[in-house]
């Protein structure tokens, strides 16, 4: 395999992997309540630029990026509190011009609260690339890659070992009927909304060494996780996952062998396919056939 | 038992009719309150994006379809017919009406395939085509001038030229009232009631005849159409255009002015047109606020009325004026 | 022979929803299709509107053959239908509703509805009195103006019939028109179906309101499991063992 094609392959993976953590986030909300959070771009850029401005603040890059996280999950709460919940019996199209309109207001504060430069974190663990075989990795891909196996690996035994999680899946499932099991549908949307954020600003963290943070990045990145959990099926985890991954590996290859100038399009190529060809998405949920 | 006295929706002939005089009458009237060519030109957008959200809103409030990316055939009609008028040499409002027609047909082209999606399937299909169009008219800079934008001819015929704030006040004007005049009388037509039946259910719909996948195309092509028209008309306008026209914030903008007027009205999509094209110049006052203020506007606003201005504050007078009885 | 299924199957994914399901109906006469929850009435109710593909068979409406062509075509050939859950556009008022119904008289391009040509206000005219009519036929005329969205279950189920009248059907497939409603509702229902009956239009009736079923329809087919477990006159069909056995514990009410 050239050094080349390892190259983009692992610059893929890298970006993907973000991609995936971002798409987790909207799948999590989805689920919950069935919105697209157009707003979750924001969150990975409050977890990037809270996180610079906590280092260049001369806090310790790890207090600094807890910090940055924690914070990005109570914005994620108060959006949750303040902006969903007043709405809930809204139409989705209003719900979803809600969260846009989030996105616009958590834009504006990120240019007032900081700035509209662009602002570095130190890598993790030092700049020095390692050598793969003529390919060069960079020691903050390992890290973006292991946070997100991780993180993903936390994930599931929260759905699937805690209490907690497995509210949250029975309310994707039939909200009526995990109400009438007594479970809080406000309290599962708070903690999906919460969880999402989180999700958001980790990778915003991870990210943000490679390549750099502003007030603005969260735009293309929400849109890039919002077409990468479609390609892997609304609402699917694994599909969140996978999508987010193929995204980045296309669109690496595709900016490495086609074109670099139309980097951000072979994603949107590729989801505009997909739809039309796979509609229910790669690892797409069964719905159960209306009934009528 | 409810009584048979609840309100129907707005739709029965005579409200519309009210609201067409009601618009032409603040169209004419409108300039007694302008002061100066910066107002004018304000108003000039305003009744630009508002020609556009019209025709969107038939496409989301009427026909019940999403899309997020109808900046693609606005900037892919003021590129259109710039390209043609300004490479080419075209006559300007042939090259308007060739621009229009290209991107129908690409509508008509793209739609099928796409519309058979549903929700946010469909709202990703559109949302993508609208990123590719961006990003194709900013990177294709030795045919669109790229990120910097190219110029754009006069609109005019032999030597006559439509320049000047106020003589585009008028035609933009009388365009926009018979927009809505059209888009009014599709609505109260079989063919927008079989509009209207497709987003109340689409099974029904097809029980009754109503074949959707036609009917989705008929409207999502009569909405790029429009779009583009009035990305041409906004090219010849401003003399300049960019890609910025075509991205995908303002997409956004356009179904927020849709929702936020209230969907389902064409005269709730004017307002929203009105109000969220004079808010961010109000707001520019604000200068470092304005971003803020923009969201957290629009943020109350759907939370408190989430069925859009018009609609809300017609339910509003309604009840007001029963109590008063 | 009106409408002719012939050995209809439908699968969901390792679900036999339809077997092998065959008969024919004949015009004018009030059809039932009876049989325990879950036998597939409401599929094969699907399958004879177009809403799904069959897995195997074909439909016929008279000479016509109707298998695998989309919903509306089965509506344009002259079958209508009302739906168990509703499918109410409450989107619209109760008369709308009803001349929506009429598309496939009214139609018109575009153009001419955009540009309101004369004959257009003509058209809605007569429009509007026929869709007023067949509120009054199903008993709803004071409802014409009202929103559906504020109407009662029983008056809506009543608006689905008026609305699947407008489009002057051949053939009519009610899909639980008496659910949820009370004896007297009901026994609107049945004066209903034997009017239209008696306007030449063939009923097919999907129910589980076995007094409305013995009383309205004069051949009843009966589903069990997905097959057709027996067909034939009421009074036949009512004290077939087989069909008592399926039917366990469902008592005449």
């Amino acid at each position: 395999m050239s050094a080349q094609l390892v190259q983009f392959l692992l610059t893929g993976l890298t970006v993907g992997a973000i991609y995936a953590l971002v798409a987790l986030g909207f799948a999590i909300i989805y689920n919950a309540s069935h919105v697209i959070n157009f707003a979750q771009g924001e969150f990975v850029m409050i977890g990037g630029m809270a996180a610079a401005s906590f280092v260049e603040a001369g806090l310790p890059l790890p207090l600094a990026a807890l910090l940055a996280v924690a914070g990005a999950m109570l914005v994620g709460l108060a959006l949750e509190k303040l902006a969903v919940e007043p709405a809930r019996g809204a139409p989705v199209v209003t719900l979803i011009i809600i969260t846009i309109g989030a996105s616009i207001l958590l834009r504006g504060l990120a240019s007032l609260v900081w700035d509209k430069k662009i602002h570095a974190l130190p890598a993790f663990s030092g700049e020095t690339p390692l050598n793969l075989g003529g390919a060069t990795l960079l020691p903050q891909s390992l890290w973006v890659l292991g946070a997100t196996v991780l993180t993903v690996a936390l994930l599931w035994w929260f759905f699937n070992r805690t209490l907690t999680g497995k509210a949250i899946l029975a309310v994707s499932h039939n909200r009526l009927a995990a109400q009438l099991m007594g479970i809080s549908v406000r309290r599962v949307l708070l903690v999906s909304f919460g969880l999402s954020a989180a999700l958001g600003a980790l990778a915003g963290v991870l990210i943000a060494p490679i390549s750099f943070t502003s007030w603005d990045i969260g735009v293309m990145l929400g849109l890039k996780g919002f077409a990468a959990a479609i390609l892997g099926g609304m609402g699917s985890g694994p599909g969140a996952i996978v999508g987010g991954l193929a995204l980045g590996l296309i669109e690496s290859l595709g900016a490495g062998y086609v074109s670099s100038a139309y980097k951000d399009v072979f994603a949107f190529v590729i989801i505009l396919a997909a739809l039309i060809f796979l509609p229910d998405g790669l690892a797409g949920r069964r719905r159960a056939t209306e009934r009528v | 038992m409810a009584s048979p006295a609840a309100a129907a929706p707005p739709s029965a002939s005579s409200a519309p009719r009210r609201s067409l005089l009601a618009l032409a009458a603040m169209v004419a009237l409108l300039p007694l309150a302008l002061p100066n060519n910066y107002t004018y030109e304000v108003a000039i957008l305003v009744g630009l994006n508002a020609i556009v959200c019209v025709g969107l809103n038939l496409l989301i409030g009427y026909a019940g379809q999403i899309s997020l990316g109808h900046a693609g055939f606005f900037g892919l009609g003021a590129y259109g017919t710039a390209f043609l008028a300004a490479r080419y040499g075209w006559p300007t409002p042939a090259s308007l009406a060739a621009a229009v027609a290209a991107v129908a047909l690409l509508a008509w082209a793209v739609g099928r395939p796409i519309l058979r999606l549903k929700g946010h399937a469909l709202a990703m299909a559109t949302l993508g085509m609208g990123i590719i169009v961006a990003v194709v008219i900013a990177t294709e800079d030795r045919y669109t001038g790229g990120p910097d934008g190219m110029s754009v001819p006069p609109l005019g015929i032999a030597g006559h030229v439509l320049a000047g704030e106020r003589a585009w006040y008028w035609v933009v004007g009388v365009l926009l009232v018979a927009t809505v005049w059209l888009a009014q009388n599709l609505i109260d037509s079989p063919r927008g009631r079989a509009w209207r039946a497709l987003h109340g259910s689409e099974f029904a719909a097809s029980a009754i005849g109503i074949d959707p996948a036609r009917h989705k195309l008929a409207a999502f092509v009569l909405s790029a159409a429009l779009a583009a028209f009035a990305g041409a008309l906004t090219a010849h306008y401003a003399g300049f255009i960019t890609p910025a026209k075509a991205s995908f914030l303002h997409s956004i903008e356009l179904v927020t002015m849709v929702v936020f007027g209230g969907m389902a009205s064409s005269l709730g999509a004017v307002v929203g047109a009105a109000v969220l094209t004079t808010l961010p110049q109000l707001l520019t006052v604000f200068k470092e606020y304005e971003m803020v203020l923009l969201g957290a506007v629009l943020m109350l606003t759907m939370i408190f009325m989430p069925q859009g201005l018009v609609p809300t504050l017609g339910k509003t007078l309604a009840a007001a004026r029963g109590k008063s009885r | 022979m009106l409408l002719r299924a012939e050995n209809l199957a439908k699968r969901f994914g390792g679900v036999r929803a339809v077997q092998d399901v065959s008969f024919a109906l004949a015009p004018g006469t009030v059809h039932a299709i009876i049989g325990p929850n879950g036998a597939g009435k409401t599929t094969l109710l699907n399958l004879l509107t177009g809403i799904y593909q069959p897995s195997e068979g074909s439909v016929f409406l008279g000479e016509r053959e109707l298998t695998g062509q989309p919903p509306h075509r089965f509506a344009a050939a002259g079958i209508g239908r009302t739906f168990q859950n509703l499918q109410i556009f409450f989107n619209m008022s109760a008369l709308e509703n009803v001349m929506a119904g009429r598309w496939l008289h009214e139609g018109g391009s575009l153009a001419a509805a955009a540009l309101r040509l004369p004959q257009l206000a003509r058209a809605e005219r007569h429009c509007r009195a026929e869709a007023l009519s067949l509120l009054d036929l199903v008993g709803l005329a004071r409802w014409a103006d009202a929103a559906s969205d504020a109407m009662p279950y029983g008056a809506l189920k009543r608006l689905e019939i008026a609305r699947a009248l407008a489009a002057g059907p051949k053939l009519l497939l009610l899909d639980e028109p008496a659910a949820g409603l009370n004896p007297t509702e009901t026994h609107e229902i049945d004066r209903l179906i034997r009017e239209l009956a008696a306007r030449g239009i063939t009923i097919v009736l999907v129910e589980h309101n076995m007094k409305l079923v013995m009383g309205v329809s004069g051949h009843v087919i009966v589903l069990d499991e997905g097959r057709l477990l027996a067909e034939g006159e009421p009074r036949e069909v009512s004290a077939d063992p087989r069909v008592i056995e399926a039917y366990l514990g469902v008592e005449a009410h």
